[in-house]
């Protein structure tokens, strides 16, 4: 079955120098679709990630994001084209002098003409889907729990209605049950919100995480893909690689 | 004996090769504050709160400085001129040295220590921690937002730190002169309005901003350098503090040589 892309990587190839971080990708992140990345370190998931933000741009290639070329926009184009994404960061990264109020709030205020009434309804909602308790909207990041915290990132990052979500390594440090309640988070955040295809990108190298969410897998290694396929055959895939980092990782 | 000679080429140009690349980088820094400072939404709300922190909190240490300043400035200038008995001449010689120099050179090196300091260690840890990049991938620009707020505020808030330190060190030096040395009251004043005039206040308030916008732009350009962590946070702030006190030191020369030309 095939689907509509959200993201095109054609021949991408990404040089820092003499050193050839990402190799010749060729592949398509599917619309409406979770898909995780998957990789040793190094593998060049963080690179293949700021290509997909606009960050980086290819050496030689082309990538493609809702059917556009970001080498194409200029810095304006770009900042707009962003609010496009919402991104969920490996430890949160919270504006620590603010409320977690005021940073589920902060999209809102920098990007529409919301009144504050409005704002203050729309987070209420958003700390609703995210299950976070009303009695943090008025406390610090720095007084909540690393799992709180990262439910407030994803409600900041779910405040514009992002078409596409980016989790980068959304468990690492979590203890077991943090994992599986970000993970439910990921797969309840995707499914809610299906009023309008979103498309999910997660980074990893947590192997039991992807396996129980994804919909599909896409494996680097030294910047070259191995493998991008539906998760039911990634599960069954004899590639070495793939046992050895499966094998590894259980 | 030619590789005794080659040794300090070799530093120098190694020296050369590793700060061409970074003026160059603190160059384009400079230029995209001005252009995110040109562009829209001017964040007023952020302005004000930086010029909060910039003077009035800044504004104790400034009073404490200024007014031992001008005091001790005063004692030691009628301890030299009184030996000639033209003791009459210390209110002048320290209005003219506090509003020309003074004023401006220590608010700049007060500034650098507490603000250059405070910008460079809070913008790093926000790129330590990746609010930087949030906010970058938010589509909000890092410089605008952190950067433009924080030196433009400075820019504001100097000057009038500046004034502040005029004020107090010249009352210093009125205490001191008139009421502890008994230097008369009205000869004081006298003398200071025969040597003083409007242009030495400007000249200072000039140097100030200029200092000003030096201290903000090294303290922010630092914090934005930040990479690895606390240590490089670390590293960012005393860089701040040093390149901040130098530059303020060092253009303070080649200011007083231009106003002198312009004023």
């Amino acid at each position: 079955m095939s689907y509509a892309a959200s993201i095109e990587f054609n021949n991408l190839v990404k040089e820092f120098g003499e050193h050839r971080v990402l190799n010749d990708l060729d592949f398509n992140i599917h619309e409406g679709k979770i898909t995780t990345i998957l990789g040793f370190s190094g593998a060049g998931k963080s690179t293949l990630l700021k290509h997909i933000l606009g960050v980086h741009h290819p050496t030689t290639g082309q990538v493609k994001v809702l059917g556009r070329d970001l080498t194409t926009l200029n810095e304006a184009e770009l900042r707009e084209f962003r609010t496009n994404f919402g991104m969920v960061f490996q430890y949160s990264a919270l504006f620590d002098s603010m409320t977690n109020y005021d940073n589920v709030a902060f999209p809102m205020r920098e990007f529409t003409d919301m009144t504050e009434e409005e704002i203050h309804d729309k987070v209420h909602w958003l700390f609703k889907q995210t299950a976070l308790d009303d009695f943090a909207f008025y406390k610090l990041p720095s007084e909540i729990s690393g799992g709180m915290r990262k439910r407030v990132g994803l409600a900041r990052a779910l405040a514009l209605k992002p078409k596409i979500m980016l989790y980068d390594e959304p468990t690492t440090g979590l203890d077991p049950i943090t994992t599986h309640m970000v993970d439910d988070l990921i797969t309840s955040t995707h499914n809610n919100n299906a009023d309008i295809p979103m498309t999910s990108v997660i980074i990893s190298h947590d192997i039991a995480a992807t396996l129980r969410i994804s919909d599909y897998v896409a494996f680097l290694e030294m910047g070259k893909m191995v493998v991008h396929l539906p998760v039911d055959e990634f599960k069954k895939s004899d590639h070495p690689t793939i046992k050895k980092f499966i094998e590894l990782s259980i | 004996m030619v590789k005794a000679l080659n040794k300090p080429v070799e530093m120098l140009g190694s020296t050369v090769l590793d700060v061409t690349p970074s003026l160059g980088r603190l160059t384009i820094y400079m230029i995209h504050v001005f252009m995110w400072f040109i562009r829209p939404p001017l964040r007023s709300k952020l302005f004000f709160e930086q010029m909060v922190f910039m003077g009035n909190k800044s504004l104790f240490i400034i009073m404490l400085t200024s007014s031992f300043s001008g005091m001790v400035f005063a004692y030691q200038i009628y301890l030299g001129f009184t030996a000639f008995s033209v003791d009459s001449f210390v209110g002048p010689i320290v209005a003219i040295a506090v509003c020309k120099e003074l004023a401006p050179v220590f608010t700049g090196l007060v500034v650098a220590g507490r603000c250059g300091a405070a910008m460079a260690a809070q913008i790093g840890s926000m790129v330590v921690t990746e609010q930087v990049d949030a906010l970058e991938v938010m589509g909000v620009s890092s410089i605008q937002y952190l950067g433009v707020p924080r030196v433009f505020a400075t820019v504001v808030t100097m000057p009038m730190l500046a004034g502040i330190f005029m004020l107090i060190a010249n009352t210093g030096s009125w205490v001191v002169g008139t009421q502890l040395l008994g230097i008369d009251e009205a000869i004081y004043f006298a003398k200071i309005s025969d040597f003083m005039n409007l242009k030495m206040i400007i000249e200072g308030l000039i140097k100030s901003a200029v200092f000003g916008y030096l201290i903000s732009i090294i303290g922010t350009y630092q914090g934005f350098q930040v990479k690895g962590g606390a240590e490089g946070v670390g590293k960012a702030t005393n860089l701040a503090v040093v390149w901040g006190m130098v530059t303020v030191l060092v253009m303070d020369f080649f200011l007083t040589a231009i106003l002198a030309k312009v004023l």
